[in-house]
């Protein structure tokens, strides 16, 4: 199979997978447990999503190791077991996609903030992503996908590390941008202009946003970063915000509605378009039907 | 500029060091305990406050002046003791049991002491019978309670069928904040408000004590 770099190379727009965490709580995921400690407990659950995605038409697929750095599992006092998480996760996702589509690990926030308005130090977050991401990299995974970031330093950290590791591995790096009326911004402030350049100046290979408000808001957010850079761009929307139907999230956004936002989003020249919180296998089609479309227009 | 603007200004840039000495300088001159408070700490956080709300400044920035105001705060709390200067009241604030989100909680706290109340900051997971025992022990005029996911709303309804049944609901006011809520539901399960963010709950705080 082509390499992520040289298909985006060759024009080729790609098809990210949907949520994670949304098909293991309809799985049964308890609210407060750890989703990556299913990597240990029920490994076929994952086996059996990274199959579900890859069938729905999805050209990558992610780990679910989003909360996978030490300083993450220590909430749930699983840093010890971090090597094992990460290593059962790309070997679950492996198996499900059966070498059909390419195996992105994902790599969430460290849940910590970093001095001097948090309390951990840079050096500490930057081993913290580097012994993740040294295990997953070690396990051959096609690209990492550094995600839902809202500090700029900490993205940086993370692709640093990544980096540090291998210089061919793609590094895929996203930020989540709330819609004000003075522009879009990260909780902790960052533009999108900063992010574009932190992002790359840091080593990123693509970058874009995730998770988010809503569709509407993405397609917007996805014109913003191609105003200010060529490079490869991708962007995995939430399924609009969820409402609360007899005590279960609910997200809004259809199939139908996202994958024809996501048309929007292909004119725009955004390179690869999945999913994040809510959206499905069948979300996920509906966009790979777009992007087939618009492949042959 | 007097030394209580420059107070508010080091805040509001979030100069812990700055803060602690002019608060220092502040106390040694003899100026009035709750002037200092008032007109210093507490107007430096109300601007940080607005601006925040205007998405002039962000969350690393009030964090930040966060730090300032304590710095200058812990040095306040022990002539507020001696001088029997009251608070307008007494916070329990947490995350509800199995949601470890804390960064909207931890703002509202910010806030609130930022506007002169009484935290008791129980943190994340805290199971519902220590927000009420809590509030009973303190004789709390307030419980606020955070939740990001949607999992862990119901927990909510729990602090308030047990704020019944200690005899405390109606006395001890009950808000609730987080992504996923809303005033419908805050209604339906029968607190007392829901607060969008950190200025709204510091608004309906402020309104609840007025109005004891």
């Amino acid at each position: 199979m082509a390499s992520l770099m040289d298909r985006l190379a060759a024009g080729e727009i790609l098809v990210g997978d949907g949520a994670m965490g949304t098909l293991l709580m309809q799985r049964g995921l308890k609210p407060g447990e750890c989703p990556e400690r299913w990597n240990l407990d029920r490994p076929e659950i994952l086996v059996d999503i990274a199959r579900l995605y890859a069938d729905a038409g999805a050209d990558i697929v992610e780990t679910n190791t989003f909360g996978g750095s030490p300083l993450k599992l220590a909430q749930y006092d699983l840093d010890f077991r971090t090597e094992e998480i990460n290593v059962r996760a790309v070997r679950a996702a492996r198996e499900g996609v059966d070498d059909r589509v390419l195996v992105a690990a994902s790599c969430g926030p460290t849940g910590r903030m970093l001095k001097p308005y948090g309390d951990v130090d840079s050096e500490e977050v930057y081993a913290a992503f580097e012994r993740q991401l040294r295990t997953v990299i070690a396990e051959g995974v096609d690209a990492v996908c550094i995600e839902t970031m809202t500090d700029l330093t900490e993205a940086t950290l993370a692709i640093r590390a990544a980096r540090s590791l291998s210089s061919t591995t793609p590094v895929l790096a996203t930020m989540t941008f709330d819609s004000t009326p003075r522009g879009f911004f990260t909780v902790m402030g960052v533009t999108i202009e900063q992010a574009v350049e932190g992002l790359l100046e840091a080593g990123a290979d693509v970058v874009g946003s995730n998770c988010g408000n809503g569709i509407d808001n993405m397609v917007r957010i996805a014109e913003e970063f191609r105003k200010h850079t060529s490079c490869p761009l991708i962007i995995q929307s939430n399924a609009g915000l969820p409402r609360i139907e007899n005590g279960l999230a609910v997200y809004t956004e259809t199939p139908d509605f996202m994958a024809e936002r996501a048309d929007r989003m292909l004119d725009l020249g955004v390179n690869i378009v999945g999913g994040c919180c809510g959206t499905t296998p069948a979300h996920i089609t509906a966009i790979r039907r777009v992007v087939n479309k618009h492949r042959s227009s | 500029m007097d030394i209580l603007q420059q107070l508010s200004e080091q805040l509001q840039k979030g100069n812990a060091e700055q803060v602690a000495a002019l608060t220092k300088e502040a106390i040694s001159t003899r100026l009035d305990t709750r002037a200092i408070l008032d007109d210093g700490l507490i107007a430096g956080m109300a601007v940080v406050g607005e601006r925040f709300k205007v998405h002039e400044i962000f969350l690393p920035d009030v964090l930040l002046a966060a730090r300032a105001m304590y710095a200058g705060l812990d040095l306040l709390k022990p002539l507020m003791i001696k001088e029997g200067i009251p608070t307008i009241g007494k916070v329990v604030i947490g995350t509800v049991r199995g949601d470890l989100h804390d960064i909207g909680k931890n703002l509202v706290g910010i806030m609130l002491k930022g506007a002169g109340f009484d935290v008791i900051d129980l943190g994340k997971d805290v199971p519902p019978e220590k927000f009420v025992d809590t509030a009973v022990s303190e004789e709390a005029d307030i419980i606020g309670l955070s939740a990001l996911l949607t999992t862990t709303m119901p927990v909510m309804q729990k602090v308030v069928d047990l704020a019944r049944e200690r005899g405390i609901y109606g006395r001890t006011r009950i808000i609730v904040g987080g992504a996923p809520l809303s005033a419908e539901y805050a209604r339906r399960i029968g607190a007392d408000a829901y607060c969008f963010d950190g200025i709204k709950a510091v608004e309906c705080v402020k309104g609840f004590v007025g109005t004891r």
